[in-house]
């Protein structure tokens, strides 16, 4: 019953996204404001309704009912209670309502959060958000349906990939799918303006928060995956360039471009169609990572099940999505009037600066992604383009951007003095070196990109700091007076700040892998294998009963010159239902670096396979990311972007008696 | 001029949406790996039988189509694959020759006797040098050699049931009539 209820309820979302996307258009035409409104009940509306289809397969997997097929060949009654939940979204059916749902939320949000906007503008966002839900909501009823039953449902499920059965499926795919489907909104947005024909300084305060919030949750979301391939896959890599992690890179490029470009719209209102496009292509970029991935056209890691019927279906909603809103850019753009204009050494230029390398950095990966596609389709070689290429083409584009980052801040609008500012960054020079010379004296010249890597970190963190300190006069007025100024910047000056040296922590952690001390060895219970400096003792191997896996879990003692540092429990878990073996490492996370500690296959009955890694600054990697996130929040937490709050104020200048 | 530079983008589009269209064709899969060696001659091999006695040899094969299966006692999906083959060699007389790969002589052969023997004759790679020449990922993977020895098809991976019958079967009858 609970599933028909949810089956109905995502039918019903389908009609209201009918409605959501076509009456406001219409609304608009006609300038009848009722009409215009029903965007807005529509995407409240719309969220409702597959917030109880969600619920509704939720329930299905936590009650293991197996007349739901979806349930049947994902779940199994012994699974841990937090895997049922996951469950939901760890196959192609579920994600995909994860993905809807995601996208209902920021529908929902749009319709909750600009009441500022004008209304006209409102109900062409709100209607081609309609639009969108319109597509994949069809592409989930008609081809990718969780709700089918059977009419015999087995005593017990199939069971849950084990690999995905981890804590970090809880949170790696909503941030992910929130961040890719958070840019719905401001390709709403840059649609939505295309048909007014209008982009102002205005228009980009308003999808300047949207863009920001999507790129807090897809920084966030890659992040989660990359460490929970970490600790997870037992070999010690954090990034593949695996196709499916490319996809969603991809978007993460074109929105830093899009949340830098935006500005120049806002400040200087230069930039306008440029920055268009880019909102159209950071969404289209998803949508593409999305075909990739359902579709089965590249061999990844992550595929789900494969179904050319789907593949066709997506590349339908790709060529209305894309191919129209495109085809509308081609059509309407050239009409916008060009803003102000900047010399090339100018805070305009730098912003100019990041985007082009941006959105060579993004295509470069989609080359380097699509190319064994293309390849293959023209009859050529099979081949895979990995590591190698990417490291080669990837690796060199960020340091132009890194050396940017730092001095583009510095610069004034319209036209700056280069000179000046790099006098004012002797800092950040001095910090470069004594970053890559603190490097070289701890771990040799063996690694010079390495070396390169860390002092262009160390360039990026003092150079970010010195302008900080340079905007709130830290050492030339007294402390109280800077503290003073640093509460009266906006906040999304700290912000940026944030952003950016989190982005200088990452960019040090990346480097440093060159250091890594790798080992596999078999060992003898009670043998000792050295690893650098330590000394690794695999003391013992037993077998543990796990809910729905036997475990066999090592006790791995580690000592540094005699003295004990640590004791590890990496565990070698195999599912008896699915008859898989994964690997549990064990992890010591440090400041400085991490001991990282897999269990492998048994050689004889007590020799084991045992890999250990020194990973030195490895979790800097998500760490930082995490700060360049923080730093997203914080610049959305300004006031600024609160333009309802500034609004209400005009309105009603009688109330507007605190100044805020 | 400018308003064609503003087309660039939906132009480049549909050449991509073209694109994936062709890849979508069932018959393209990603995941097929198809030999370097193909319609090339397999190459020459001596090695020990598994059984004592003759060697192995390609040229003691020549002049009749042969599947060569690479498999090791060490390997789990060659369980998987192994009541197929049983199956295969029993129903459709099928040509199997067995290569024991990286295996240790007594392993391979106590696997046989557990398992049963699909093979008419077994080559015992154990340095893995054969595989390395036939350009084997991991076993099992089976090769179809023509009466002329060249290699005509390379399966990587267990046989599984649909494929044999859509793939492996038809293309014997064909090789067996030339």
């Amino acid at each position: 019953m609970i599933i028909e209820i949810g089956h109905f309820a995502l039918i019903l979302a389908l009609c209201v996204a009918l409605c959501q996307a076509t009456i406001p258009l219409i609304g608009v035409a006609r300038g009848n404001y009722g009409a215009m409104l029903v965007g807005t009940t529509g995407a409240l509306g719309q969220f409702l309704l597959v917030a109880v289809a969600m619920a509704a397969l939720m329930h299905a997997y936590v009650t293991s009912d197996f007349s739901v097929i979806n349930v049947i060949e994902n779940s199994h009654t012994d699974k841990p209670l937090l895997y049922k939940i996951t469950g939901v979204w760890g196959n192609h059916e579920g994600s995909m309502l994860l993905w809807v749902f995601m996208l209902a939320l920021c529908g929902a949000a749009v319709a909750s959060f600009s009441n500022n906007l004008p209304p006209a503008l409102r109900a062409l966002v709100l209607s081609v958000q309609g639009m969108i839900a319109v597509g994949f909501l069809s592409f989930i009823l008609l081809t990718s349906n969780p709700f089918l039953r059977t009419a015999t449902p087995p005593a017990n499920g199939q069971g849950l990939n084990p690999v995905l059965q981890d804590p970090g499926l809880a949170f790696h795919p909503p941030f992910l799918y929130l961040g890719y489907v958070g840019f719905s909104v401001s390709f709403a947005f840059a649609v939505a303006a295309l048909i007014e024909g209008r982009v102002d300084a205005a228009w980009a305060r308003w999808v300047r928060p949207w863009a920001l919030a999507s790129w807090c949750a897809l920084t966030v979301g890659i992040a989660l995956g990359s460490w929970w391939a970490y600790y997870t896959l037992g070999w010690g890599g954090w990034w593949f360039w695996d196709p499916v992690e490319n996809a969603s890179l991809m978007p993460w490029l074109a929105g830093t471009a899009l949340i830098h470009s935006s500005i120049v719209v806002e400040k200087r209102n230069a930039l306008k169609s440029w920055t268009i496009l880019l909102a159209i292509i950071t969404f289209s970029l998803s949508l593409v990572g999305t075909f990739l991935v359902r579709s089965g056209v590249l061999s990844s890691v992550h595929a789900f099940a494969v179904d050319p019927a789907r593949g066709m279906f997506i590349l339908l909603l790709l060529m209305v999505a894309i191919g129209g809103s495109l085809l509308l850019f081609a059509l309407r753009a050239p009409a916008l009037q060009p803003g102000g204009v900047f010399a090339p050494i100018s805070r305009e230029g730098a912003l100019v600066l990041n985007n082009l390398l941006l959105a060579t950095a993004a295509a470069t990966v989609f080359l380097g992604t699509l190319y064994p596609l293309f390849l293959d389709v023209m009859g050529g070689d099979k081949l895979t383009v990995g590591a190698p290429f990417f490291n080669k083409t990837f690796g060199p584009l960020m340091v132009p951007v890194l050396i940017a980052m730092v001095v583009g801040p510095m610069l004034a609008w319209k036209r700056g003095d280069l000179a000046a500012v790099m006098q004012r960054l002797w800092l950040a020079f001095a910090g470069a070196l004594a970053a890559a010379v603190l490097a070289y004296i701890l771990a040799g010249g063996s690694h010079v990109l390495a070396l390169l890597g860390l002092g262009l970190a160390g360039w990026t963190g003092t150079g970010v700091l010195v302008e900080w300190a340079d905007r709130v006069q830290l050492f030339r007025t007294g402390l109280g007076n800077s503290w003073r100024r640093a509460l009266g910047m906006p906040r999304a000056a700290h912000g940026m700040t944030l952003a950016h040296f989190g982005l200088a922590i990452t960019v040090a952690g990346i480097s440093a892998t060159a250091f890594d001390i790798e080992l596999i060895d078999t060992v003898k219970i009670g043998g000792t294998l050295p690893l650098g400096q330590y000394q690794i003792t695999l003391e013992k191997v037993e077998q543990q009963q796990g809910p729905n896996y036997i475990a066999d879990n090592a006790t791995i003692v580690v000592r540094e010159g005699g003295t004990v540092i640590a004791t590890m429990h990496p565990q070698r878990r195999f599912f008896t239902l699915q008859q898989q073996t994964t690997s549990q490492t064990a992890i010591r996370t440090g400041i400085g670096a991490d001991l990282y500690v897999a269990l492998g296959d048994p050689a004889d009955a007590t020799t084991w396979t045992v890999r250990a890694f020194w990973k030195p600054l490895v979790s800097w990697i998500w760490f930082g990311a995490l700060v360049m996130a923080f730093g997203g929040l914080v610049s959305l937490s300004d006031r600024r972007w609160r333009v309802g709050v500034a609004q209400k104020f005009r309105r009603a200048p009688v109330a507007a008696t605190a100044g805020e | 001029m400018r308003k064609l530079l503003f087309l660039l983008p939906v132009l480049a589009f549909l050449a991509l949406a073209t694109w994936f269209a062709l890849a979508l064709r069932p018959d393209h899969d990603p995941r097929e790996l198809p030999s370097a060696l193909l319609d090339k001659p397999a190459p020459d091999f001596v090695l020990p039988s598994l059984a004592g006695g003759e060697p192995v040899s390609l040229a003691s094969l020549h002049g009749q189509v042969v599947v060569l299966n690479f498999f090791a006692s060490w390997c789990v999906p060659c369980r998987v694959e192994h009541p197929i083959l049983m199956r295969l060699a029993a129903q459709e007389k099928l040509p199997l020759v067995g290569v024991a790969y990286k295996d240790k002589v007594e392993d391979s052969r106590r696997i046989l006797t557990q398992l049963g023997d699909p093979y008419r004759a077994i080559a015992v790679d154990a340095e893995g040098r054969l595989g390395i020449d036939f350009g084997v990922y991991g076993v099992p993977e089976t090769y179809v050699i023509d009466k002329s020895g060249r290699i005509r098809k390379r399966f990587v991976g267990p046989l599984a049931p649909d494929v044999v019958e859509r793939e492996l079967l038809p293309l014997l009858r064909e090789l067996n009539r030339s």
